[in-house]
């Protein structure tokens, strides 16, 4: 098996895989306690539809998708908060409308060669030193940040009209938030696509809730799950020749099943 | 100077005011309910004590050693999710932040602080326990002692009886009652009920169209039964 880290690609592919499912999982313990994973569905259309536009107008595609998904998800999220609006109406408004229109300026564009399965399920083999750098900054950044503001993440999740009488600044947090949330899924989109990316924010804190009974249990058992499932899915498609984001992805739902099930037999 | 002095207070929510004139001062020791028809401002009332709604006009002023900060604060709408993974020990914490500044770890003075808070209602043998298998009346004293790890001198609760059933309400009361009179810690508690049973506290905070007025708890008691 370690000599399919012989391939520079394929080291590549574990260290942006590894550095994406770290901050995946812990951008997700918030995401789902505060009932808010499909924010990370649509943020993913929403960077397919940057994505897209970038390519068909000849820009390059990174640093477009990542302004735009940022200043969408510290919407979403202010929306998702808001009681004036329905949060999940606007989502999947969000998410329809963003796949319509990278689906269509990509049919209507001429001459451009646009791989749209990437796009859409991944391609984490055709990881480059660049997807690597950045992603090795993105998750110093969101370990670094999740340890400095450990308590006041906690304290948000679990009750926000408390923490913000406490003084935590709520306003910063979420915009902060808004930004690594944003970071992790243009990233994570190299590995699973963005019709699969949500599932590795949801998948491991889903399991984990299913081990830990504390917060500080679940956030770490989120991580550890996520880079286990990370590494037999990575494997697992190199061994049978199975596309690296569904494989991973089937690999979260079979561990979140068996948590289930051994949560039962308690 | 008092603990809390309020003057000419006037809140809005957006171009609406719900508080038109609010001025009263609550000294160390004070237990006020306050009261008022549905949708009178009760709660907005509290948001602006605790800076959680900036005040149109008016002002809010504290004694020594008081901020808004160290405020013990126990919301209506605490209703966490029953999985929500966290243990006691995680969630009485939390009231701890508004001393931490910028430090990202509570110090040991906090966490014996959370646990002393914990020791004063009696529920310390809770604090490894999961908050999602408490009973309701156990939930609302781990909050309760969450918002005593914030402060030392103000309690507010945003009607705290809610989801309560008759006894864990009485129990709670007799709590509330018993830590004003031991801590002599001061208290502001939204009612809902109108029951002379209660209207636990020395004073009585009114909201009647907009305006909040102060009055001793017998005198409420004698001119509005």
């Amino acid at each position: 098996m370690i000599e399919m880290f012989q391939y520079a690609f394929m080291q590549r592919a574990l260290i942006v895989g590894l550095c994406v499912a770290i901050c995946a999982a812990l951008v997700g313990v918030s995401l789902v306690l505060r009932k808010n994973s499909m924010i990370g569905d649509g943020l993913s259309h929403t960077a397919f539809s940057a994505f897209a536009l970038a390519t068909v107008l000849g820009l390059a595609p990174l640093y477009v998708a990542l302004p735009v998904v940022v200043i969408a998800s510290f919407f979403v999220l202010r929306l998702s908060q808001s009681k004036k609006v329905h949060g999940d109406a606007a989502i999947a408004v969000l998410s329809a409308s963003s796949l319509a229109i990278g689906t269509f300026a990509i049919s209507v564009s001429k001459g451009v060669n646009i791989d749209l399965n990437s796009y859409l399920f991944g391609s984490i083999l055709s990881a480059s030193w660049t997807d690597v750098i950045m992603s090795i900054v993105l998750a110093i950044i969101v370990v670094g940040l999740y340890l400095f503001a450990y308590h006041r993440i906690f304290a948000i999740t679990f009750d926000e009209e408390f923490a913000k009488s406490v003084g935590v600044k709520t306003g910063i947090y979420d915009a902060i938030f808004a930004a690594i949330c944003s970071c992790t899924i243009v990233l994570g989109m190299r590995l699973l696509g963005s019709l699969l990316i949500s599932s590795l924010i949801i998948f491991p804190t889903l399991t984990a809730m299913r081990l830990a009974k504390n917060f500080k249990g679940v956030v770490f058992a989120s991580v550890l799950i996520s880079i286990i499932a990370f590494l037999i899915g990575l494997a697992s498609s190199y061994m049978l020749a199975t596309p690296t984001g569904a494989t991973v992805v089937l690999v979260n739902l079979t561990v979140f099943i068996l948590a289930t099930i051994l949560k039962k037999l308690k | 100077m008092s603990l809390l002095s309020v003057k000419k207070l006037r809140l809005k929510y957006g171009e609406q005011t719900i508080i038109k004139d609010a001025s009263f001062a609550l000294e160390p020791g004070d237990f006020a309910c306050v009261v008022g028809a549905n949708g009178s401002g009760k709660s907005t009332l509290i948001k602006g004590i605790l800076g959680l709604i900036k005040p149109a006009s008016g002002a809010i002023e504290f004694g020594e050693g008081l901020d808004q900060t160290k405020i013990g604060y126990l919301p209506q709408d605490t209703r966490p999710d029953a999985n929500f993974p966290a243990t006691v020990e995680e969630i009485v914490l939390s009231g701890c932040l508004g001393h931490m500044k910028m430090r990202p770890f509570y110090c040991h003075h906090e966490k014996k602080h959370a646990m002393e808070s914990l020791a004063m209602l009696g529920i310390e043998n809770l604090a490894k326990h999961s908050f999602a298998n408490l009973s309701g009346g156990q939930r609302q004293k781990v909050l309760l002692a969450r918002s005593l790890s914030a402060t030392k001198k103000l309690l507010i609760l945003d009607e705290p009886s809610n989801n309560l059933d008759y006894k864990s309400r009485k129990d709670f009361y007799k709590t509330l009652a018993k830590l004003n009179k031991d801590q002599h810690l001061a208290i502001i508690m939204i009612t809902h009920d109108l029951d002379a049973d209660d209207l636990i506290g020395n004073k009585v905070i009114a909201l009647e169209n907009g305006t909040a007025t102060i009055a001793k708890t017998e005198d409420y008691l004698e001119k509005y039964k």
